[in-house]
């Protein structure tokens, strides 16, 4: 049956090579090889969970009287938007369940996303020739967070609202543009009668849109370039070793997909995200208590909270408060993650050649101290996103705690630098013999590789 | 071409013969798989080996094999019609679930096991059933080759001379493409007239009466000392830009600078309920401390000296709204805000207001 549809598809595409070379693509077998997998399976996940809330969601901002069957909100002035979300997550069957699906399938996104591109830094993935695939993966992460962003402020509940006051703030500090930037965005204030059509579309469209292009951009550079190889023998930089993309592959990514597929759907019906009939419909004059953003803007509002209370005035312009930890600090990591590749290829000597074969963080005590601390700068920046929370668990002050993660901003990335890139140092230095472990050319390959390369 | 006829019936018949015999042919081998379970590993692992011919022309002939199989094929045939068998039983659970109108925990748990089950029965699969083999294969150069480079350039060089004869057109092109550009540009236009009307314009009129959300008019005996009202112009009740925060203080603590001496009547003061670091509204007031609390990022600010930020991430004051006492006791805006209100902006006119950051 399947040489029948294979003949008729050939016959018109001439297909019989590439679908070979398909079935025989080799993939590394490690287990840090699935982590980007992870991340598209949950991007999956988003889009077919999304296309089923979008069917129920009424994207807005008009205000109407609530009265339906959650009766705690009866006759609460609410959006249309608020209404649609409250009516899917009780009417409708498995809304609930699809709902809180995609906001967990959201929030692992990200964070596949984010262990993902550790493992690429940590073991020098991006250098040569996969520079592009670095470029394109940090922007999926900044396309992801901000698709997060605009998705959980979408439902007009009290807890979105505040984050639209504070990211109308953020985008109206932007020099120049920000006025305009913001007015476009939200509308003359917050809340506006367009901001939820708005984001809506961006949320829907135009953002899930440009990650899939990419995505598909990101596999199709992997799927030229091949994967790397962890150094280990015969693995050189002339070769891919691995398992071959049917059956074995085949079976296990798509066992994979289904894994990911089953844990967020548990957490799903489990365990609770998002309750917004509990925080209750936007209300301009109130604010949820202890507020906090989904955790991928966590460190960016823990910036906010980290910059002390000053602005900057050039003549009449004024550079507002929120600009530098809001705007400045995130452009500046991100501005970062992209030169990374190019940083590397400063220090490092071979920087000409191809690099297939992975290092080992410890191999690279500098570059692994610096990436630690780095994390470990925003790990702090995002607990003092919480810092009012954990005042009240620790019973002090805000100001007290707000000073010493001030201190900690600063001490915890230095006390990870030299931490790690003492082990890095330990790691490499008592045994010679475990390094020949690691050399990356063998010669009982390379007989191999001459043959199949004049295929 | 159409096959005529003929030719497709005999098609459809042998695919439908086709089907048969191969659905026979698995069911067979599933039952041989299960019938060897017990004899030894060598013979499960020849029977997994397809014929030489197709292993010479997959170009696998020499995947090394890194896994041994150690116990019985049928075995671990067994634990995958398991896993597979819970996955429909999952599935099942979940359509009864849903048709029943059941609980949003039982429909998680039940898509949790029918694709968890699948899942595992997948990777169990590939791991216990399928030949564990290592596979080698070159890397091509990613560089092209110098020939194949030098014409692909030379196929470019011939076109690009054409263009580039035409410099009047060419630079017609980019003019084109400019006008493009402003086009969508200007079409910013649509979202409306100036974000500046709204962000520098008036809140407050003098003469306006202090209205409560509910529309009642504030006078000099509504609030206690301690108390505190949010208050709106009479014309924009509800609105988020106006939003401002009536609060009666003992009038011996102020502080306020000399220009603002009479602003505050009778210990009432006024400010804009919007803060000044990032639009949160300013609700929670401290009357031990004459302290404005935002939630979002607690900057405090002093509503005595006439709201300088005291604490947190806030640089600019809280804009104040002058008060004055008409003759029936009502308390009316003696102007609009000493500053407009909200979160900075980089146009933002300077004040003379006494803020922590102003030089």
């Amino acid at each position: 049956m399947i040489d029948l549809f294979g003949s008729w598809l050939d016959s018109r595409l001439r297909l019989a090579k590439f679908a070979r070379k398909a079935f025989n693509h080799v993939f590394p077998d490690h287990w840090s090889f699935m982590l980007g997998e992870i991340a598209l399976y949950s991007f999956v996940i988003l889009v077919l969970t999304g296309l089923y809330l979008m069917l129920f969601f009424d994207a807005s901002d008009s205000q109407v009287i609530y009265h339906g069957s959650y009766r705690a909100l009866d006759g609460v002035l609410v959006t249309d938007a608020y209404r649609s979300v409250i009516h899917l997550s009780f009417d409708v069957r498995a809304g609930l369940l699809v709902r809180q699906m995609h906001h967990w399938a959201a929030l692992i996104f990200v964070a596949a996303i984010v262990v993902h591109l550790m493992r690429i830094y940590f073991t020098a993935a991006y250098r040569r020739p996969r520079e592009i695939n670095w470029l394109i993966g940090v922007t999926l992460l900044a396309l992801a967070i901000f698709n997060g962003y605009l998705g959980y402020s979408v439902p007009g509940d009290l807890l979105s609202g505040a984050g639209l006051r504070i990211a109308y703030a953020i985008v109206l500090s932007i020099p120049l543009i920000g006025p305009w930037l913001a007015y476009m965005g939200f509308g003359a204030n917050v809340p506006s009668s367009v901001m939820t059509a708005r984001m809506y579309g961006l949320h829907i469209c135009l953002i899930p849109a440009l990650i899939a292009a990419l995505l598909v951009a990101h596999l199709g550079i992997i799927w030229r370039q091949f994967h790397t190889n962890y150094p280990g023998p015969g693995r050189t930089n002339e070769s891919i070793v691995g398992s071959r993309l049917w059956p074995t592959y085949t079976a296990k990514s798509i066992g994979l997909f289904c894994l990911v597929f089953a844990f967020i759907g548990a957490l799903g019906g489990l365990v609770q995200i998002n309750p917004i009939w509990i925080y209750g419909p936007d209300n301009p004059a109130a604010i949820q208590p202890a507020a906090q953003p989904d955790w991928y803007l966590g460190w960016i509002e823990g910036a906010m909270r980290l910059f002390p209370g000053v602005h900057l005035r050039a003549g009449s312009l004024l550079f507002p408060e929120v600009l530098f930890p809001a705007v400045l600090f995130p452009l500046f990591v991100f501005a970062v993650l992209y030169a990374v590749p190019f940083i590397d290829k400063i220090f490092s000597a071979k920087s000409d050649e191809q690099h297939h074969v992975l290092m080992l963080p410890s191999q690279r005590p500098l570059a692994t101290g610096l990436g630690c601390a780095a994390f470990a700068m925003l790990v702090v920046a995002f607990f003092a996103g919480s810092d009012d929370v954990i005042a009240i668990a620790a019973g002090a002050s805000v100001v007290t705690v707000r000073l010493i993660l001030r201190i900690l901003f600063f001490v915890v990335p230095a006390v990870t630098f030299v931490i790690s890139y003492l082990a890095c140092v330990r790691l490499n230095r008592p045994a010679p013999e475990d390094w020949e472990r690691y050399r990356v050319s063998r010669p009982d390959t390379t007989a191999v590789l001459g043959m199949k390369c004049s295929d | 071409m159409s096959p005529r006829p003929e030719d497709h019936n005999r098609t459809l018949r042998g695919l439908t013969v086709d089907t048969i015999s191969a659905v026979k042919e698995l069911f067979k081998r599933t039952t041989r798989d299960i019938s060897t379970a017990g004899r030894g590993a060598a013979a499960a692992s020849q029977q997994a080996a397809p014929p030489p011919t197709i292993l010479a022309k997959s170009g696998r002939a020499e995947d090394r094999s890194i896994g041994q199989p150690a116990r019985s094929d049928g075995l671990r045939t067994f634990a995958v019609v398991v896993a597979f068998l819970c996955a429909v039983g999952g599935g099942i659970g979940f359509l009864y679930v849903f048709w029943s109108g059941g609980t949003n925990l039982l429909l998680g748990v039940t898509v949790g096991i029918s694709f968890g089950a699948l899942g595992c029965g997948l990777v169990l699969w590939a791991h216990l059933l399928m030949e564990q083999r290592e596979a080698t294969e070159p890397r091509e150069p990613l560089l092209s080759p110098r020939d194949e480079r030098e014409d692909a350039f030379a196929s470019y060089a011939a076109g690009e001379h054409q263009v580039q004869r035409r410099k009047l057109l060419v630079g017609l092109s980019t003019l084109v493409a400019g006008t493009f550009a402003a086009v969508v540009v200007s079409m910013v236009r649509a979202f409306g007239k100036d974000p500046y009307l709204a962000l520098l314009g008036t809140v407050w009129k003098r003469g306006q009466g202090l209205m409560t959300l509910q529309g009642k008019h504030m006078t000099v005996n509504s609030l206690r000392v301690g108390d505190t009202m949010t208050v709106f112009p009479p014309n924009r009740i509800g609105s988020v830009h106006a939003q401002t925060v009536l609060i009666r203080v003992n009038p011996e603590f102020l502080q306020l600078p000399k220009n603002r001496a009479n602003w505050a009547p009778g210990g009432y003061v006024a400010y804009s309920r919007v803060c000044t670091h990032a639009g949160c509204p300013v609700g929670e007031y401290e009357d031990t401390t004459n302290l404005l609390l935002c939630p979002c990022h607690q900057s405090t600010f002093n509503v005595l000296n006439g709201g300088v930020p005291t604490g947190g991430p806030a640089a600019r004051n809280l804009p104040q709204l002058p008060l004055y006492v008409d003759s029936d006791g009502t308390l009316r805006a003696a102007g609009d805000f000493s500053a407009p209100p909200g979160p900075g902006f980089w146009n933002l006119p300077p004040t003379a207001d006494p803020g922590r950051g102003e030089p």
